[in-house]
């Protein structure tokens, strides 16, 4: 390629190429793709662009993205049902969403602690989370963080400092559709841990 | 092709790209060691590269001062066992934050290696626990160079009525020879001598004398970072225990 308009989709393939799971091969053959579908894709997916990049922001009361200063789950007054599930991104917020068993609102903390990286309590949403259980009519708070490390560190912490609220997580262990045999070792711990009466 | 073969602790699991990450490993035989692990953020692997996990490693790289690259066996797995379990969470990230602080790259350290594994066997005895980490803590300034020598005065050489340690000597100072320096001396927990009770708060007051040496001799030689926040959090634990 040559000449301006080159240099111009040269420039959307680095970006594209910035995107995961996209390399710069993958990065050129979306582009080529947008290219030949203009109308039916690329204008669109422009102006869908254009349109989420000056109205997507942090929700101020969960940090949820949505387009508003509150967003959609925290505006909805069927969802203020006392329960409030924590999670550690967005991402595991729309993968809540996703199983459609959640009727409350979420907290999401943007990270856990981590000592490797530094990440305190300030760091997170933890005074925050704290601020609206002690605010809103708050009857269950639910951790819904990795079976990790720094993920259990972080509901450990955050426990304590709801000392008022019945605070529940989520349990580790068999995920459906598992089987023994090709579970490891922690994770069988943790199942039997977390057994139940049958 | 440089290759070698060991066991160790796991130490850390950072993201590196998409779909790998670079881990550290506490090896029996070649001490902390870095390495590439393809895939280490998959479903498969990603339960195995908990810290303080045991891993069987294979490291390779064409030349010893790359990076190199990783595939790892798991052989116990202790993230399972400490998930619901805080005092031994925090015990667990304090271990494996401070090794990997402080820790020399690719330098063996068989008797730390050994103990680190004993402290992290009894990470859920909470009987036991706050000790074996004591214990540990002060083995790891004994193997990096700078054990605390508390058998007798450094001043006058007597063994009784020990009450304080030197700050910048690490040696313990008696109650007679203290005299006018007493307030800038440590105070000498007796647990850190085996004696006297052994209980949470003692050790409390033991490991903040651990962790003044940690932090002013052992960090600031290796590392800029700051003590990791698990120890901080673990020895509130301890103060609050009765």
């Amino acid at each position: 390629m040559s000449g301006k308009g080159a240099k111009d989709i040269e420039a959307l393939i680095e970006l594209m190429a910035r995107l995961p799971g996209l390399g710069p091969r993958s990065a050129r053959r979306a582009v080529l793709h947008l290219i030949k579908k203009r109308g039916l894709l690329l204008l669109p997916l422009a102006e869908a662009m254009q349109k989420v990049g000056t109205t997507a922001r942090e929700c101020l009361n969960c940090g949820n993205i949505g387009t508003g200063d509150v967003c959609d789950i925290c505006a909805d007054d069927a969802r203020a049902n006392g329960q409030i599930c924590v999670v550690e991104d967005v991402a595991d917020l729309w993968a809540m969403e996703r199983a459609r068993v959640f009727k409350g609102r979420y907290h999401v903390l943007g990270g856990v602690l981590s000592a490797l990286d530094a990440v305190g309590p300030e760091e997170l949403r933890i005074p925050r989370l704290i601020d609206r259980v002690s605010t809103e009519t708050v009857n269950e708070v639910i951790l819904a963080l990795p079976a990790t490390i720094e993920g259990q560190t972080t509901a450990h912490y955050i426990a304590e400092r709801l000392p008022q609220t019945r605070v529940t997580s989520l349990a580790q262990g068999v995920p459906v559709g598992g089987e023994l045999d090709y579970l490891d070792d922690g994770t069988i711990t943790a199942a039997l841990n977390a057994r139940k009466t049958f | 092709m440089i290759e070698w073969r060991d066991h160790g602790a796991l130490l850390s699991a950072r993201p590196h790209g998409e779909t790998s990450v670079i881990a550290e490993v506490f090896c029996a035989a070649h001490g902390r060691c870095a390495g590439v692990i393809r895939g280490g953020i998959s479903r498969k692997l990603a339960p195995v590269l908990q810290p303080g996990n045991v891993v069987a490693v294979a490291w390779a790289a064409r030349l010893e001062e790359h990076l190199g690259h990783f595939t790892v066996e798991p052989v116990r797995s202790r993230a399972g066992m400490v998930l619901g379990n805080r005092l031994a969470l925090e015990a667990l990230q304090a271990v494996t934050g401070l090794l990997g602080l402080v820790l020399p790259e690719r330098e063996p350290h068989p008797a730390l290696y050994d103990a680190t594994q004993g402290v992290l066997d009894l990470l859920t005895d909470a009987d036991l626990l706050p000790l074996a980490y004591l214990r540990w803590e002060q083995k790891l300034l004994e193997d990096l160079g700078y054990g605390l020598e508390l058998g007798t005065c450094t001043v006058t050489g007597v063994n009784d009525d020990l009450a304080f340690v030197s700050p910048k000597t690490g040696r313990a100072v008696s109650r007679s020879a203290a005299g006018p320096w007493e307030g800038r001396l440590l105070p000498l927990p007796p647990v850190l001598v085996g004696q006297g009770d052994a209980a949470g708060p003692d050790i409390a007051a033991a490991l903040a004398v651990t962790g003044y040496f940690i932090e002013h001799r052992l960090m600031r030689a290796q590392s800029e970072r700051p003590m990791p926040a698990a120890r901080a959090r673990f020895i509130a634990l301890l103060a609050r225990q009765s």
